[in-house]
């Protein structure tokens, strides 16, 4: 599978005390281990992303412990209290250790 | 060509969903009980309902990707915030869908994603508060298989 | 262990055969359009039902896939963000800049900005190829490109490469009519494909017809049975829980009806979009779209 591609939609400016809403969407089949290979017979191998994490100025705002059952290219919609600017970072940890990240910078007025 | 009755047709779709039903994955399903990720989630603690509110289709067109939102009361504060919500799927082959945490920093205890469903069931989701009770809303979803997968 | 699990196919496939083959008879009877509520519209478009091109079509309207879809599924075209498609038009958008082949260039290379040099291409494929002599669907273009253009290998046809590539061109049409070329050199092929459409083929002897015009907006099982338009592809579907090409859907389609189903990228499967084309000229491309 080619290299997991994270999406994130996170508002760039924002009022304090505001709640702002955040969206992301990453590229991934989501594989429950469950599924037996049609030709071999054989289990195919669990395969997800099974921690999403997101941080602003290195707090965590919002988690998910992620099992199999959250759709394949897994879309996640959170909120946070804006209070002051800073850097949002999104983290999600693939099974096969690989980690995704992706961050955004958001302006308090 | 000879018409088939209601009846035979009907008898003929069950003797097929008996024979399918008894594939080994299947009665794994049933044995495991979601009350145990719930007792394991409360601590044995007792539930609520209320405060709670879960979105989900009545149907969903496809069991693959089903869309959900849930919304938990509260004021989000740095003493009064919701700690985490669990989603459950009693029918599914693991029962365990995710664990939402959240903090006061959230803002509000409001969160949507994407889930699948291996069948018409009931989907569950518990919240924990800070102050370390519990709320529970539920909510059944019915799964359509279609005629044409394609 | 064995025998059993044969005998369990078989009396399920049987079943199934039975229930297919007289569900014709107990489809519910709701007329096109009664359960369609107003949902709004798609992302990027203006409309998803038009009047057909010329008068000598079945269709009094031609109406898009979407029109049949579940409001959950039309709500994940309505964003182009939550759109998980997305994830495969903007890896497009990366290979169009990305250097591969013997001659060390890239799509841009030769068609600079695709958002001037390809707007509207996707909208009138397949189309005519002068120097082969034949129509090329989008996939086919692209590899012609590939191989003579960078001197790189051909993409296979549902590769993660090509899907993205496809979706990305079609994309830069958003919006815009289908408008494939049906007189002319194309008009052999408009029949063929044509013919392919109405002749019933398969164990369960059925044409596209028998669902897609004869009976779209009934439900056949649990299915609500679209005009099988081809203005949403690539498309992503939930149940193949990525995008996915017209021929595979072709694919999926021709299985259900158990018959033996033509190769992707074959003449019969390109007859067939180009008739497809053309029986849902107007239709805006809504690529890539979101289906069940």
């Amino acid at each position: 599978m080619a290299k997991s591609k994270p999406r994130v939609k996170a508002p760039k400016s924002a009022s304090k005390g505001d709640i702002v809403t955040i969206k992301t969407l990453i590229s991934h089949i989501m594989e429950t281990g469950l599924r037996k290979n049609k030709k071999t017979g054989k289990i195919i191998p669990r395969r997800i992303i099974n921690k999403f994490q997101a941080k602003f100025e290195g707090t965590e705002i919002f988690s998910v412990d992620i099992d199999t059952a959250i759709s394949a290219n897994p879309f996640f919609q959170f909120s946070m209290k804006a209070e002051k600017s800073g850097e949002f970072e999104f983290i999600w940890t693939d099974d096969n250790g690989e980690i995704y990240t992706k961050k955004s910078k958001l302006t308090v007025s | 060509m000879k018409d088939l009755s209601r009846r035979e047709v009907i008898v003929l779709g069950s003797t097929a969903a008996a024979a399918i039903m008894v594939s080994p994955t299947m009665a794994f399903a049933e044995a495991k009980p979601a009350k145990a990720l719930l007792e394991k989630f409360t601590g044995g603690k007792s539930i609520a309902t209320g405060k709670i509110k879960l979105e989900m289709p009545e149907i969903a067109e496809n069991g693959n990707t089903v869309p959900l939102t849930f919304t938990v009361e509260s004021p989000m504060t740095e003493k009064d915030y919701v700690k985490r919500v669990i989603i459950i799927a009693e029918g599914n082959p693991r029962a365990e869908v995710a664990t939402f945490n959240f903090s006061h920093l959230s803002g509000v205890a409001k969160a949507s994603s994407r889930m699948r469903l291996a069948k018409t069931q009931n989907v569950v989701a518990v919240a924990e508060l800070s102050d370390g009770t519990f709320y529970m809303a539920k909510t059944e979803v019915k799964v359509t298989i279609g005629g044409c997968g394609g | 262990m064995k025998g059993t699990a044969k005998t369990k196919a078989l009396s399920a496939l049987f079943a199934v055969t039975m229930l297919s083959a007289t569900s014709i008879f107990y489809m519910q009877v709701v007329k096109a359009g009664d359960s369609l509520k107003d949902d709004g519209l798609p992302s990027g478009i203006s409309k998803v039902k038009v009047k057909p091109a010329t008068d000598d079509g079945p269709l009094d309207e031609i109406i898009s896939g979407w029109h049949f879809r579940s409001k959950e599924t039309k709500n994940l075209q309505q964003d182009d963000f939550e759109n998980p498609g997305y994830l495969w038009v903007e890896q497009g958008e990366e290979l169009w800049a990305t250097k591969d082949g013997s001659k060390g260039k890239s799509c841009k290379s030769c068609h600079d900005d695709p958002a001037k040099s390809m707007k509207g291409v996707g909208a009138n494929m397949p189309k005519w190829d002068a120097k082969l002599k034949r129509p090329l669907t989008l996939e086919q273009r692209v590899n012609t490109c590939r191989t003579q253009g960078l001197g790189a290998k051909e993409w296979k046809w549902e590769s993660r490469e090509m899907l993205s590539m496809t979706a990305f061109i079609r994309n830069l049409s958003r919006g815009m009519p289908m408008n494939v070329q049906a007189d002319g050199p194309m008009k052999p092929w408009v029949e063929k494909g044509k013919n392919i459409y109405y002749t019933r083929v398969g164990q369960l002897n059925m044409s596209c017809s028998n669902c897609h015009e004869d009976n779209y907006g009934k439900n056949i099982r649990a299915d609500h049975l679209s005009q099988g338009q081809s203005n949403g592809f690539p498309t992503y579907r939930l149940k193949w829980q990525k995008i996915g090409s017209l021929h595979r859907r072709f694919k999926g389609c021709m299985k259900n009806i158990r018959a033996t189903p033509y190769k992707p990228g074959s003449d019969e499967f390109v007859a067939l979009e180009i008739y497809l084309s053309q029986r849902g000229k107007g239709l805006e491309i809504e690529t890539p779209a979101v289906r069940n």
